[in-house]
C-alpha cells in the first residue's frame, strides 16, 4: 500500500450525502489504526510468546528452593542462569517489545497519521526476535554476562540494539507527518524513550569499566531501563487509556508536564542506591538517595492526574477490561514508587537491602504497573488494529483475577519475608541457615502466586492468538465482564480524538467529542 | 524553538548529565586506585574459576561486598574483617558485587571457610554440609566414578554417607570444581586500618 495519507475531514462542505463529519473521522480513524497492524502484531505477538517463556522460567526458578536437588544434572537449568533467563526475556521480549506494539499504536493514533516505514517495525521486529533467541540460549548455555539486567550476551545485543535504533526511524518520521499542532503527554513520554533507550543499551555495553564504576554503570543502567523506558511507555498508555474509556480529560494539563519533567530529571540519578553500604563512594550513594527521595513529585504529580482522572468513575471499573487493567497498573504505580523513595533510606535499607524483600518491589514495578497496564492496553489496541473482538469476556475476568491476585500473593509474601529476613540478618546471634529456614514458607508463596500468574498468562496469550487469527465467531460491539448499562459508555465517554486535546491549557474542560467508532465506545 | 525539539534536547540532557555523573566521574575517581594490599592479579586457573562462578550465576544469590561496622552485621556476622573498599576489585573485569543474600556474602569466604574438602563437598551436595540450604546442588561439576578407576590425579572428594555414592563409587572434581574452589580462594579480605593502609 503507498504511503499516502488520508485527509482527515476538516468542515461539512462537499460531505457526500448522508455521511456526517463524525463518520467520516471514524472512517479516517480506522485507516490510521489500519496501518498500524502489521507491527502491531508483529511486536505485541511475540511479546506474549516470550512472557510465557519468561514465565516457565520463572516458575522453574522459584520451585528450585523448594527442591534445590530438581533439575541439577546439567548446567542450562541451574538457577543461576535460569533466573537471568527469566529476567531477560520478560524484560526485553515481553515489557519491551510489547511496549514497543503499544507504543507503535499510539504513536499514530495521537499524531492523527498513519505510520510511516511499517517496514522497518517488522525488520526490528524480526531482528529483536532473533536477538532474544540467541541471548535466552546463550544465558542456558553459560554464556550469561552475570551483570545485573544486561545478562545477555554481547552477540544478542547486536541484534537488539539496532533493532531499538530501527524503530526510531519510522517514528520520527511519521512524527514530520504529524496532523496535530499540540503533542498530547503520551508523545511526550514516548517520544523521550526512544531517545533514552538506546543511549541506555550503548552505554551500559561499552567495554569501558572495570571494578566499583561497572557496579555504578550497571545500577544505573537497571534502574534506567524501568524509569526511563517501561515507565513512559506505562504512563504514555496510562495517561491515554484511562481519560479514553472513561470519557472525561486529564484531571490537569500542567501537572502532567511538571511530571515529566522532574521524572526526566530525577528518575536517572536514583540507581545507584542500590549501592548503599558497599564500596561505591559514598558521595555517589548520596546523590542517588537524594534523587530517590525527590522523585516523589514526578509520581504524587502523576498519581494526583491519574487518580483524580478516575474519582467518581469507579464503577466503570466493573466493566471495561482495559480501564480495570490500566487503573490497577496506575495504582501500583504510585505505590511502588512512593516505596521506593522511602526504601532508598539508608535505615531502610540497612534491613531490606540483600533480602526478598528487593525482589517483592522489582515485581511491584515491573509487574502490577508495567505488566498490568501493557495487559490494559492490549485489550484496547488488538480490536481496533484487527478490527476483531476478543472471544471471551470470561476468559479475560480469569486473566484478570489471576494475575491481579498473583501478583497481590507474591508481593505481600516477599516483603514480609524479606523483612523477616532483613531483621535476623541483622542480629548476629541468629545462625545464617535458620534465617534461610525461615524464608522458606515466604518462597513457597512465591511459588503458588507465581504459578497463578502464569495460568493467567496462558490464558491471555490463547485469547492474543484468537483475536490475531480472528477465530470464533464475530462479535457485535465492545467486550466488556458484564453488560454495560446504556450511557455508561455511550457518545461522550470513551471519546476517540479527544483524550489528547481535551485538557487545555487554560485547565477548561471541554466536553469530549462523539466516540471514533461507536460500536465500540469506550473499549 | 519547536516543541519536539525542546523534548528532545531537554531528554538529552537529563541523561547524559546523569551519565556522566555516574558512570564516567567513577570511572575517572577511581581510575588511579591502587590495590589494596592483599590483592592481586588472577591467575589462569583462577580466573577460570571466575567464569565458572559468572557463568553459573553464583551471584544471584551471594553478594561479594562486606558492608562496615555501623551498617549492618557483615563483620558481627564473621563475614570479613573489615568492610570492602574499591581497591579489593580492581582486577574484576564483571563485577559481582551482587544485590542479593539468599546465601551469605562471600567475599572473605577464604578466611573464614579455606578447607577444599569442605567447598568441594558443598558444591556436590549443599545439604551434606549445611543441612537445610536451598543452594543448588551442582553434580555436573562431579563425576561419579568406581573406586578401581580412580587415578592417581584425580581429587576425590568425601561425601557425608547419607549422600554418598553406592559403596564401591567415590565422586571426583572435575577441573571446573577446583577451578570455582581456586577462585573462591581469592576471596579474602586483608585486615586494614580505617584509611585502607595495612595494619
Amino acid at each position: 500500500m503507498p504511503e499516502s495519507d488520508v485527509t482527515p475531514p476538516s468542515s461539512t462542505p462537499g460531505l457526500p450525502p448522508g455521511a456526517s463529519p463524525d463518520t467520516l473521522e471514524a472512517n479516517w480513524r480506522r485507516g490510521v489504526d489500519r496501518s498500524t497492524r502489521l507491527p502491531v502484531i508483529a511486536f505485541v505477538g511475540s511479546s506474549v510468546f516470550w512472557l510465557l517463556i519468561g514465565s516457565i522460567f520463572a516458575i522453574i526458578a522459584s520451585l528450585k528452593f523448594q527442591m534445590p536437588d530438581w533439575l541439577v544434572q546439567s548446567g542450562w537449568l541451574t538457577f543461576g542462569r535460569i533466573r537471568p533467563a527469566h529476567l531477560n526475556t520478560v524484560i526485553y521480549g515481553w515489557l519491551s517489545m510489547g511496549g514497543i506494539g503499544i507504543a507503535t499504536w499510539l504513536w499514530a493514533r495521537l499524531l492523527k497519521t498513519k505510520l510511516r516505514g511499517r517496514w522497518m517495525l517488522m525488520l526490528s521486529a524480526a531482528l529483536w526476535n532473533l536477538g532474544m533467541v540467541l541471548g535466552t540460549i546463550g544465558i542456558l548455555i553459560g554464556h550469561s554476562r552475570a551483570i545485573e539486567w544486561v545478562e545477555m550476551p554481547y552477540y544478542a545485543f547486536a541484534f537488539i540494539v539496532p533493532a531499538m535504533l530501527l524503530v526510531v526511524v519510522p517514528f520520527v518520521w511519521t512524527l514530520r507527518h504529524r496532523r496535530v499542532k499540540h503533542l498530547f503527554i503520551s508523545v511526550w513520554y514516548l517520544g523521550a524513550s526512544m531517545l533514552w533507550t538506546p543511549f541506555l543499551l550503548i552505554a551500559v555495553l561499552l567495554p569501558i569499566y572495570q571494578g566499583v564504576p561497572e557496579a555504578t554503570v550497571n545500577w544505573w543502567y537497571a534502574h534506567n531501563i524501568l524509569g526511563l523506558w517501561l515507565t513512559p511507555v506505562g504512563l504514555a498508555a496510562a495517561y491515554y487509556f484511562i481519560p479514553k474509556v472513561i470519557g472525561r480529560p486529564v484531571y490537569s494539563y500542567h501537572l502532567s508536564y511538571l511530571g515529566f519533567w522532574t521524572l526526566a530529571l530525577f528518575y536517572n540519578w536514583a540507581g545507584v542506591h542500590h549501592l548503599v553500604g558497599g564500596p561505591a563512594p559514598q558521595w555517589l550513594v548520596t546523590v542517588s538517595i537524594v534523587f530517590s527521595v525527590m522523585m516523589i513529585v514526578p509520581v504524587v504529580v502523576v498519581a494526583v492526574n491519574h487518580h483524580m482522572t478516575v474519582v467518581g468513575h469507579f464503577k466503570k471499573l466493573k466493566y471495561s477490561p482495559t480501564l480495570r487493567f490500566v487503573v490497577f497498573g496506575a495504582m501500583s504505580y504510585t505505590v511502588v514508587s512512593l516505596q521506593g523513595s522511602l526504601q532508598s533510606l539508608r535505615s531502610w535499607q540497612e534491613i531490606t537491602h540483600f533480602t526478598h524483600y528487593t525482589i517483592a518491589h522489582s515485581h511491584l514495578g515491573v509487574y502490577a504497573f508495567a505488566t498490568m497496564i501493557v495487559f490494559g492496553a492490549m485489550y484496547y489496541i488488538m480490536p481496533r488494529a484487527m478490527n476483531w473482538e476478543w472471544e471471551s469476556p470470561r476468559l479475560i475476568s480469569i486473566h484478570f483475577w489471576t494475575t491481579g491476585l498473583g501478583v497481590g500473593a507474591y508481593f505481600t509474601g516477599l516483603t514480609i519475608g524479606g523483612v523477616i529476613q532483613g531483621i535476623q540478618m541483622l542480629d548476629p546471634s541468629i545462625d545464617f541457615l535458620t534465617i534461610v529456614e525461615d524464608t522458606k514458607p515466604w518462597l513457597a508463596v512465591r511459588t503458588v502466586a507465581g504459578t497463578l500468574m502464569t495460568i493467567g498468562h496462558f490464558v491471555f496469550a490463547y485469547l492474543m492468538y484468537r483475536i490475531i487469527t480472528r477465530s470464533g465467531t464475530r462479535r457485535e460491539g465492545p467486550v466488556y465482564f458484564h453488560p454495560a448499562p446504556a450511557g455508561m459508555f455511550g457518545s461522550g465517554a470513551g471519546d476517540g480524538s479527544s483524550a489528547e486535546t481535551t485538557a487545555t491549557p487554560s485547565g477548561a474542560t471541554r466536553s469530549a467529542r462523539s466516540d471514533d467508532d461507536a460500536e465500540r465506545p469506550g473499549l | 524553538m519547536t516543541r519536539s525539539l525542546l523534548i528532545f534536547l531537554g531528554a538529552f540532557a537529563a541523561i547524559s548529565m546523569s551519565y556522566t555523573a555516574l558512570a564516567l566521574i567513577p570511572s575517572l575517581q577511581l581510575s588511579t586506585i591502587e590495590p589494596t594490599p592483599g590483592t592481586a592479579d588472577y591467575t589462569f586457573e583462577e580466573q577460570r574459576g571466575r567464569d565458572i562462578y559468572v557463568r553459573d550465576g553464583c551471584l544471584y544469590c551471594h553478594s561479594q561486598q562486606v558492608r562496615p561496622e555501623g551498617f549492618g552485621a557483615d563483620i558481627r556476622r564473621g563475614w570479613g574483617s573489615r568492610p570492602s573498599f574499591p581497591g579489593d576489585y580492581v582486577y574484576d573485569d564483571t563485577h559481582q558485587l551482587g544485590s542479593m543474600r539468599t546465601g551469605p556474602d562471600l567475599h572473605d569466604i577464604a578466611s573464614r571457610q579455606p578447607s577444599r574438602d569442605w567447598h568441594l563437598a558443598h558444591l556436590y551436595q549443599p545439604r551434606s554440609v549445611s543441612p537445610g540450604s536451598v543452594m543448588p546442588a551442582y553434580p555436573y561439576m562431579f563425576e561419579v566414578k568406581s573406586r578401581s578407576n580412580v587415578l592417581p590425579s584425580d581429587v576425590t572428594v568425601p561425601i557425608n554417607p547419607e549422600y554418598a555414592p553406592p559403596e564401591g563409587k567415590v565422586v571426583v572434581a572435575k577441573d571446573e570444581a577446583i577451578y570455582l574452589y581456586e577462585y573462591l580462594m581469592t576471596l579474602e579480605l586483608q585486615p586494614l586500618n580505617e584509611d585502607g593502609a595495612s595494619q
